[in-house]
């Protein structure tokens, strides 16, 4: 029998997305929601002026969201139905497994990047290259959560302990980085603290390009090989050391 | 060449806990091997490792000749596995989930939507592949999960307790399944119902303690056993030690005789005139299990059993 590496990356779309949104449609209602409470509560509050760093950072924190929420549901389909003891007993490699969910998570985000993306064609005024690199920088951010969800979930032993790592992962990357809001809004020292996560880094990049706020050359760089220095880094540990086959 | 072997096969956990040790054994061909054993005797533990989910921490096992850790990509090839306490999604449909599945092993569309269709009909399930799999049964769900591997057409099966938790009904329609499959494949079941492993096995291990403590045919166990028949004594009249062979008192209060057949036939005549309560058989896989193993199978906690010789 010939191995299709395309179907080994359509199984994990069909089941943790396609098949989840036609049969159970209001799933879609709520991702789409997820991202707007925070932006319209950002956008009210500063009468307006912060919007298209609001728009960027909804943009951000969907894609941390679609990975990290990966996290959960590998959790619950390996501890709940036990399916990766069943894709390890077959010919699909972790990598394969990793890549098909990745793809999945992007999938069911699908419906929030196209009304997130009306809003930006409409209230975030860059260049195309400007938004080149907020493509650039949503897609090493969704690559950095997808690796480190995967990580997580093959070490998880239950589904209390994915939701201790969901709410750990949520604060270090959405709740402590300040995506919906300059950095220069944050206090000294705890300013530092946000730097701990990349979400930081690429919240920076994303202000810069909105034109909000101004970084210089150097600190956008430094945020650029952070980004992708941990994504590697990140992407690496998920296909080397992530608990596929146990010891 | 064996279907499976196992020498010196062993799994410690990280906490020391021993869960293999030492297990060695092979099978020769297809058909059904079960291997029984108490809860915690090592039995998934086993399964896990020959279905490459685990690594064993000495020893080594082959499967179709193929070495289960260095050919491990070779080996996923063979092998479909229904792991203990798997289901299938509930906001999936049976053709949703099995389709999906064998994607994952690597099938196009229109020869997975084939295999998926024959695999149903063999089963005689075919009017619920469009049926979310909440609504299904308990029996049919276990049914959809072993429908998966089978339509995968990996010629090596592992079922780790596919019955456990099923009414009898369900369970003799997977037993029908079983028996159906066995006769192409090599399937390794785990179970604690010791009559599943009478009925549809060819060849049956007994595990305790992560040893395998017999190996064999169910008549070559009972050969094991120095004493073919049974009486069991349910009422509480004294029952008389047999010239023959053993009396075991159980929690229960129940004592069974384990003797010859003349001996099984002048005992119970005699206890029958004296209005005691029995029954007598030839000995079953829980006999010959509790001769071996010194404890039923199904209680973990007990050992109160006294023997007398």
């Amino acid at each position: 029998m010939g191995k299709s590496i395309g179907s080994q990356i359509i199984a994990s779309v069909f089941v943790n997305s396609l098949y989840m949104m036609a049969n159970y449609p209001l799933v879609l209602v709520s991702t789409v929601l997820a991202p707007f409470s925070l932006l319209i509560a950002i956008t009210f509050v500063s009468h307006g002026t912060l919007l298209p760093i609001a728009i960027g950072g909804a943009f951000i924190l969907s894609m941390i969201g679609a990975g990290t929420g990966m996290q959960q549901d590998l959790s619950h389909f390996k501890n709940d139905f036990k399916l990766q003891d069943m894709v390890v007993s077959s010919p699909t490699s972790a990598a394969i497994y990793f890549l098909g969910m990745s793809v999945s998570e992007l999938v069911y985000t699908i419906p929030v990047i196209i009304v997130l993306g009306i809003l930006a064609f409409f209230y975030v005024h860059a260049s195309l290259l400007g938004f080149a690199e907020l493509a650039a920088v949503l897609i090493i951010l969704f690559a950095f959560s997808c690796a480190l969800g995967f990580v997580l979930s093959t070490f998880s032993s239950d589904v209390v302990e994915s939701w201790a790592y969901a709410g750990i992962v949520s604060t270090v990357l959405s709740a402590l980085p300040p995506v919906y809001y300059p950095i220069t809004y944050i206090p000294m020292p705890f300013q530092y603290l946000a730097y701990l996560s990349p979400a930081t880094y690429g919240a920076e990049i994303m202000q810069s390009i909105t034109g909000v706020v101004s970084f210089s050359g150097g600190m956008l760089a430094v945020d650029w090989v952070v980004i992708i220095g941990v994504t590697l880094a990140m992407l690496a540990i998920a296909v080397k050391r992530s608990r596929w086959r146990e010891k | 060449m064996d279907m499976l072997t196992c020498k010196g096969l062993s799994k410690e956990y990280d906490k020391g806990k021993r869960a293999l040790d030492g297990v060695s054994f092979s099978i020769p061909a297809k058909g059904v091997f079960a291997l029984i054993g108490r809860n915690g005797a090592g039995k998934t533990t086993l399964v896990r490792i020959l279905a490459t989910q685990l690594l064993p921490t000495g020893g080594y096992a082959t499967l179709a000749g193929l070495d289960v850790v260095k050919d491990t990509g070779s080996v996923r090839e063979l092998i479909a596995c229904v792991p203990q306490e798997a289901h299938a999604m509930p906001w999936l449909t049976p053709r949703q989930f099995i389709t999906s599945y064998l994607y994952w092993r690597g099938m196009g569309r229109d020869e997975a939507a084939r295999s998926f269709m024959a695999t149903m009909r063999k089963l005689r399930i075919e009017k619920y592949a469009d049926t979310t799999n909440r609504k299904l049964s308990g029996g049919l769900k276990r049914k959809v999960l072993v429908a998966a591997v089978i339509a995968s057409r990996a010629r090596i099966l592992f079922l780790d307790e596919p019955t456990t938790g099923l009414d009898p009904i369900s369970r003799t329609e997977l037993w029908e399944t079983l028996r159906m499959l066995k006769k192409d494949h090599f399937i390794f079941l785990t179970t604690h119902y010791l009559e599943e492993a009478e009925n549809l096995a060819d060849n049956i291990g007994i595990l305790n303690d992560g040893r395998l403590m017999a190996l064999g045919t169910l008549d070559e166990l009972r050969a094991r056993v120095k004493y073919p028949y049974s009486i069991k004594v349910f009422s509480e009249a004294k029952a008389e030690k047999p010239r023959q062979g053993s009396m075991i008192v159980g929690e229960d209060g129940v004592r069974q005789i384990l003797t010859t057949e003349r001996e099984a036939n002048r005992l119970s005549t005699k206890l029958i005139k004296r209005g005691v309560r029995l029954s007598m058989n030839p000995i079953t896989l829980e006999d010959i299990f509790y001769y071996i193993v010194k404890k039923p199978i199904e209680n973990e906690v007990y050992d109160n059993g006294e023997e007398y010789w």
